[in-house]
């Protein structure tokens, strides 16, 4: 039997549908992991870098968090990481929070940055308060640069997440590892199937969530920054 | 995970009596990191080329890049383990994958970003197309050549820690051992030197960006 159809028979095996190493129970841990992390990096980066944006300040350490985040090995920070916390989901989960944190809080500030300086005049000019100016005009502006942010983040935590098997996690990295451990490659495979098809879902997911979440009148504008970004030298984004 | 609560962060009596080992796997990471980067490098500039040139070829080539970008690095060296084994070569395939998909990607953005009056000057003044390339297109795309350059150096510096699992990972081969061992000093010996040394490559390739492109930073 050839290896493709040993991967397809690994596939159809009921066993490895069910238990706590089934797919979907591994699944669901990547997801979840995923999810919650990236939404907390949102959280916590989000305020930061809009409001550095907003008001003009801050820009070189905005800049330059994205710099070194992209410089650095995500597998040696999250080993490290790991070791100040300890072995487990916890440990796993703040590293891929500290990993999503740069991108979004350097694109949320070149999104702000960038916004017509004519349009915070006459939001201005309209009696607009600051937070006004702020959420009503300058962040739906912003948006398709602000999401590109997340949508770099959440797809990097998607793939790390796949790393944190070697320190004591699960999710889907968890078959890679194990396969590679055991010799077992049609493992190793379908781990890695799986795993490419979540990130690839994970990058189609937040493509859809940046156009439904940009203002119908800029959404040709994502095109145009998606293509600006790789042409701005500091914004392209690493392999992970 | 009990020992680990004793284990100190470094213990210089091992850094000491590995030094070899250590020098080793740093010079192994830079090895590989090159082979990669030089490797892309060469079969990016005729890709890029093509791509740039033919406006069929370019939509395709960037979509299969971007694409083949979005795999995490893991998964893409599991996915050829099987066909190349726990090798170097599986190693360098899935890292000179990324530098080639980063270098490609910018030697066309770059060639594109040549403004359209500059190159209708050069054919006003008697350039032959491929004088018009070496001596006019390609100076000024090289910025953004640079930049490419540097993101695949350092990209790449990353994911050789990643190939430790397959067999051949520079200082990732220390990460794995101290993981494997539940002993922290080569983890952290090898996680620092990872970190570092990627850091120095960003900062060089940075100034060497600025030096040889002068007339690009204000």
């Amino acid at each position: 039997m050839n290896f493709l159809g040993e991967v397809a028979r690994w596939f159809a095996d009921p066993a490895h549908w069910q238990g706590a190493n089934g797919i979907p129970t591994r699944l669901e841990e990547h997801v979840l992991m995923s999810l919650i992390a990236t939404a907390v990096a949102a959280l916590v980066a989000l305020p930061i870098g809009l409001l550095l944006g907003h008001y003009g300040v801050g820009g070189a350490i905005a800049i330059n968090i994205s710099n070194i985040g992209r410089a650095l090995p995500s597998f040696a920070i999250l080993v490290l990481l790991v070791q100040l916390v300890g072995i487990g989901a916890i440990p796993a989960f703040i590293a891929l929070v500290a990993l999503a944190i740069p991108p979004i809080v350097t694109n949320s500030f070149v999104g702000m940055r960038d916004v017509d300086p004519e349009l915070r005049d006459a939001a201005r000019g309209l009696g607009f308060r600051e937070s006004r100016t702020l959420l009503r005009v300058e962040l739906p502006n912003a948006m398709p640069v602000v999401m590109a942010g997340i949508r770099t983040a959440g797809v990097q935590v998607v793939a790390t997440a796949t790393l944190a098997a070697l320190v004591g996690w699960g999710g889907l990295g968890r078959y890679i590892v194990d396969g590679i451990a055991n010799r077992n490659f049609v493992e190793v495979f379908a781990g890695a199937v799986l795993v490419a098809l979540l990130a690839a879902a994970a990058e189609i997911g937040l493509a859809v969530l940046q156009y439904v979440l940009t203002p119908a009148g800029l959404r040709s504008r994502i095109k145009q920054e998606r293509q600006a970004a790789v042409s701005i030298q500091a914004q392209a984004e690493p392999a992970r | 995970m009990l020992l680990a609560a004793q284990d100190p962060w470094i213990r210089w009596d091992w850094v000491q009596s590995h030094t070899q080992r250590i020098t080793d796997a740093t010079v192994q990471h830079i090895e590989l990191t090159a082979i990669a980067v030089g490797l892309g490098f060469l079969l990016a500039v005729p890709i890029g080329l093509f791509a740039w040139r033919y406006r069929k070829g370019r939509g395709a080539v960037l979509s299969v890049a971007g694409a083949l970008y979005t795999i995490p690095s893991l998964a893409l060296f599991a996915l050829l383990v099987p066909y190349t084994g726990l090798t170097f070569v599986t190693a360098e395939i899935g890292l000179v994958s990324y530098t080639l998909l980063i270098l490609v990607r910018n030697i066309v953005v770059g060639l594109d970003g040549v403004p359209a009056e500059v190159r209708d000057a050069a054919r006003g003044m008697g350039f032959r197309t491929g004088a018009q390339l070496l001596r006019v297109e390609l100076p000024l795309a090289l910025p953004v050549i640079m930049a490419g350059v540097r993101i695949a150096t350092v990209t790449t510096i990353g994911l050789v820690t990643i190939t430790a699992l397959i067999g051949e990972g520079g200082l990732g081969q220390l990460i794995l051992d101290g993981l494997v061992r539940d002993f922290r000093t080569p983890l952290v010996v090898g996680g620092v030197l990872s970190i570092a040394l990627a850091i120095l490559c960003d900062v060089g390739l940075g100034f060497l960006q600025r030096a040889i492109t002068p007339w690009s930073h204000a």
